[in-house]
């Protein structure tokens, strides 16, 4: 598969811990979501990032033996996918921060790999629900505008690793903008920050605490069970 | 829990199945606008690719004829049998028509 | 389309049932039966979302990544069976929000089966095998229910849940082939989950307070005792294929009746969780309860967002309304 071959092994784990890390913390939200309508739709993204994780780590070795054996410093996931859902506000301006990138970054991989055409529909759908609520919780009512806005500051700091050194700065901070302007939010000052120890650290296997918690339950029934097959 | 302010309006569902095929009743949901509506029913009705379009209509804009037997809407029709071509006789032998 | 208030029209309906069509909502039809209806498909929509957590428990530590992906469709598809059956409900005139505040103020029941626990990763299995097994059996019937909406989101509800019963066994198939280990959780699934099964078909024949009326009115097609018989019939040779007990000792093939016959139900236990006193009642009722306090705000800003959007640009809103997307 030497097209395959042309996104080299570093980028493929990134791109797979992405969109494994992503899933899991959305299907997390199963039994827990603010009316029914979203338990589908969240449901619907989680499933959409898991298939994609398994195409992704599945070019770069076994799917399982990468998702459940992997310690903590090996994964190449994002910072910003690894933080905790928060309240529903939080959720969605984690999505929108991530599928922005997202599908940048997949429709410049379309030629070389053959999953991100499919990839890309996916996260456009993904981007057009986030974008939807953002607008919804931003120019909702006063609680609603506090809270998201409060989850756009909070979430910032982690956009460093989107935008930083072949990242995608120009496009995804024109997207983003313009979708937190138009509910009536405020884009934190200045570009994304890229020196925060808090921004950059997890494509080199620097994570953030809740990570650790997140790996020891997802990991803890495979590990239990050495060889077993399920 | 929630008051009033927070109830969502109920939509109808029609979803296309292929192309060539009309848009039928799939069921109903809820949503606080057409935009989202639209979403949602894409995400509940079409999960296991049946649909490849699909409206939403506001359940109170749809007005419904009754179907007691005894409404005059649909009596009237069951005794024009000369609209339905098997009302004709044709001798054999007449083709193409 | 909700219901109406049409002149009272009994022979209309009773014509219905004989000739055994559908009754639609706008039709005239006794409160009674519209009553018995709402609380059967209530009861049915609530089983479906609290029915949600037991499984929801595992998803985050489902232990491959293809039962991960199984496993969150059909939690899922759980949601979306509870908005299937909400809807049916809705036709008869209540709003599913009434339908809710009913559940979350214990007015209204769901299946006890899920006042158990899922304690291991094979509880899922057994849940899946059993407990959706014991499901379809109730409600393969009701696909050809008398109450037209009700039936159409049981043609699609088991149309969607075959795969749910087979993913349980294939589950359960692979520990009893497995590790003793898990061999063992296999068989201690079963063991826990084998019984409440058997409860969900409801109360004997002889004491179902309303199971002679919903079969005069084509609610329900089959006695519970009946359907308990066939999901008996159907469980004993399944699990001889897993290679794992059934736990009841009295369990035997009977000649003459051409069913096997089964030990005594413990009847006082059903009660027990029926009443509350089961081991997750409060945790259920609990958790979907906070769900929907915390959802609360989020509801508000997207019905206050509509809001604005409706006085802000009228015509705009009025032209999204048959808007046409493809999916």
């Amino acid at each position: 598969m030497s097209r395959e071959a042309a996104v080299d092994r570093d980028e493929l784990l990134g791109l797979g811990d992405d969109a494994l890390i992503l899933s899991h913390r959305l299907a997390e939200w199963a039994g827990h979501a603010p009316v029914l309508e979203e338990e589908v739709a969240l449901a619907n993204i989680a499933l959409d990032l898991l298939g994609q994780a398994r195409v992704l780590l599945s070019m770069v070795g076994d799917e399982d033996a990468l998702a459940y054996r992997r310690e903590e410093r090996a994964f190449r996931n994002v910072q910003l996918v690894e933080r905790p859902n928060g309240d529903f506000a939080h959720t969605i301006v984690r999505q929108l921060y991530f599928s922005v990138w997202q599908e940048l970054r997949y429709r410049q991989l379309a030629p070389l790999l053959p999953l991100a055409a499919k990839a890309v529909r996916e996260t456009a759908y993904h981007r057009d629900h986030a974008e939807h609520w953002t607008l919804r919780l931003g120019d909702g009512t006063a609680e609603s505008h506090e809270r998201t806005q409060r989850a756009v500051d909070a979430l910032w700091p982690y956009t460093g690793e989107l935008t930083g050194p072949g990242g995608l700065p120009g496009e995804w901070l024109a997207r983003v903008t313009a979708t937190l302007r138009a509910a009536g939010l405020t884009v934190p000052a200045g570009p994304p920050p890229r020196t925060a120890w808090a921004a950059g650290g997890g494509r080199q296997g620097i994570h953030t605490e809740p990570f650790g918690r997140l790996l020891a339950e997802m990991q803890h029934l495979h590990r239990s069970h050495p060889g077993a097959s399920w | 829990m929630s008051g009033q302010d927070a109830d969502w309006p109920l939509w109808e569902v029609f979803v296309r199945g292929r192309r060539g095929l009309a848009h039928t009743h799939a069921g109903s949901l809820h949503a606080p606008d057409a935009e989202l509506a639209l979403r949602n029913a894409r995400d509940l009705f079409t999960r296991r690719g049946e649909g490849v379009s699909v409206w939403v209509v506001p359940a109170a804009a749809i007005t419904a004829s009754s179907p007691d037997e005894k409404d005059p809407f649909f009596a009237p029709a069951a005794d024009k049998t000369y609209r339905h071509p098997t009302f004709y006789t044709i001798p054999d032998g007449v083709r193409h028509l | 389309m909700t219901a109406t208030d049409p002149d009272p029209d009994p022979d209309t309906f009773e014509r219905t049932l004989a000739a055994d069509e559908r009754v639609e909502p706008r039709d005239w039809m006794p409160d009674a039966y519209r009553a018995t209806l709402v609380r059967q498909i209530a009861q049915h929509a609530h089983s479906e979302i609290i029915g949600m957590q037991p499984e929801a428990n595992w998803i985050t530590r489902a232990p491959s990544l293809r039962r991960k992906a199984i496993l969150i469709a059909k939690v899922q598809d759980e949601a979306g069976h509870g908005l299937y059956l909400y809807g049916a409900a809705e036709t008869l005139g209540v709003a599913r929000e009434e339908l809710l505040d009913a559940l979350h103020e214990g007015r209204q029941r769901y299946s006890s089966i899920f006042n158990y626990p899922t304690l291991t990763w094979a509880d899922v299995g057994a849940i899946g095998w059993l407990v959706d097994g014991a499901a379809i059996t109730n409600q393969v019937p009701l696909c050809r229910c008398s109450y037209g909406p009700y039936a159409r989101a049981m043609v699609r509800i088991c149309k969607e849940e075959s795969f749910h019963q087979r993913q349980g066994y294939e589950l359960l198939l692979a520990l009893a082939k497995g590790t003793d280990a898990q061999r063992a959780m296999a068989q201690d699934a079963v063991d826990r989950w084998w019984w409440p099964s058997l409860m969900m078909f409801g109360p004997p024949d002889a004491e179902s307070p309303h199971t002679r009326q919903s079969m005069a009115w084509k609610i329900k097609r089959h006695s519970n005792d009946e359907l308990r018989q066939r999901f008996v019939d159907i469980c004993v040779p399944q699990a001889e294929t897993l290679g794992l007990t059934l736990p009841d000792p009295a369990l035997r093939w009977n000649e003459e009746r051409g069913h096997f016959d089964h030990g005594p139900i413990d009847w006082a236990e059903f009660k027990a969780v029926l009443r509350g006193a089961g081991p997750c009642n409060e945790q259920r009722i609990g958790q979907r309860r906070r769900a929907h306090a915390e959802g609360a705000w989020v509801r508000e800003a997207a019905a206050a967002y509509a809001r604005k959007q409706r006085d802000r640009r009228p015509a705009d809103a009025r032209r999204e309304q048959g808007r046409e997307v493809a999916a």
